[in-house]
């Protein structure tokens, strides 16, 4: 399998628990690194701490396995130190929106080079299937019992008005459709946020009785459309899949040489 | 595009944990799980060369080698 040459076969198999969809996120990113044919030394890969943080050990290249939350703060540290490298930050929904909330947005605001993965799994998967921001009104775990009264933040609509300059979302059966966004998110030269609903069979699909893997996966088939579909329009519930932005921005490490640069003349 | 031939599946037993992603999404039906939930090819004269077993694994644990 080519796609090996990029991870640590020593640490297979992983962690993750049968049917995991952060699996599939980690195959269909690898093979977006390889169709963009990049030198595994020109990337970094910065997680913070839960389930989808693991997947930093399962990568060769570059890697920081850092605090909760704080995988941005770490990334732009070793963005503004090394501009030429690739930063990918994979974050679980917890990871990126509720401990590090207050570093996405800004990270965001400021345009920093790098690919944001919200891996949302709706859940606290590591720590026993607490709700997490985006578990949503109405759903059960383990400290929902009675119903989440929580709302759930839309990460699209979050990381858009945060400033993002590119911004999608997809599911883990739309593998091809992973591949896609990331290689578009990496040849971004701006802030990327991709959200990649995936499934935790273990915890947030058997709490809200959805079923295991399979059935997850056949409600993200059922339930998702692409941006602006006719499907949408007769079905304004559906969950919308696609680039939302893609524009041209100045970017953080650009703009911060043209301040060193001001300031030696 | 020519029509892809199959040469064969390469099936990582070790690293398959039998969550039957493959197996479901299969369009041909081509795989199945075996006594100890590790997937194996039962139809592989009907296998279309989709790769999305391939893709859709969470476990990198089966490919498709074609010709």
């Amino acid at each position: 399998m080519p796609v090996k040459d990029y991870i640590r076969e020593r640490f297979f198999p992983h962690i993750w628990c049968s049917g995991c969809g952060h699996g599939i996120i980690l195959n269909n990113m690898l093979r977006a690194v390889e169709e963009l044919d990049m030198d595994k030394s020109d990337i970094v890969m910065v997680s913070g701490i839960g389930c989808s943080a693991r997947i930093s050990g399962y990568v060769d290249f570059h890697t920081l396995h850092t605090l909760h939350g704080r995988a941005l703060a770490f990334a732009t540290g070793v963005k503004m130190s090394q501009p030429k490298l690739k930063l990918m930050v994979p974050m679980g929904d917890g990871d990126a929106l509720a401990i590090g909330g207050n570093h996405f947005i800004h990270a965001a605001r400021r345009n920093i080079d790098m690919t944001a993965i919200v891996m949302n799994n709706r859940i606290y998967g590591m720590t026993g299937g607490q709700f997490s921001p985006l578990s949503g009104y109405g759903t059960l775990a383990t400290t929902a019992p009675y119903s989440n009264i929580d709302h759930n933040f839309d990460v699209v609509a979050l990381a858009q008005a945060a400033g993002a300059s590119f911004v999608a979302r997809t599911t883990t059966f739309h593998a091809r459709q992973i591949t896609d966004l990331i290689k578009q998110a990496i040849e971004h030269r701006g802030f990327s946020v991709i959200e990649i609903l995936s499934q935790c069979p273990t915890y947030f699909s058997r709490k809200n009785n959805m079923g295991g893997q399979i059935e997850m996966m056949e409600w993200y088939k059922n339930n998702t459309t692409r941006i602006g579909s006719k499907a949408k329009q007769e079905n304004p519930q559906l969950i919308e899949r696609g680039i939302f932005v893609q524009r041209d921005m100045p970017e953080y490490c650009d703009e911060y040489d043209k301040v060193i640069e001001a300031a030696q003349k | 595009m020519a029509k892809l031939k199959l040469k064969e599946h390469i099936i990582n037993q070790e690293w398959c944990k039998g969550c039957g992603i493959c197996v479901h999404f299969c369009p041909k039906k081509v795989l199945a799980l075996d006594d100890n939930d590790k997937v194996m090819v039962v139809l592989p004269d009907d296998c279309i060369c989709c790769k999305m077993c391939e893709l859709r694994c969470p476990d990198l644990a089966i490919e498709v080698i074609t010709d």
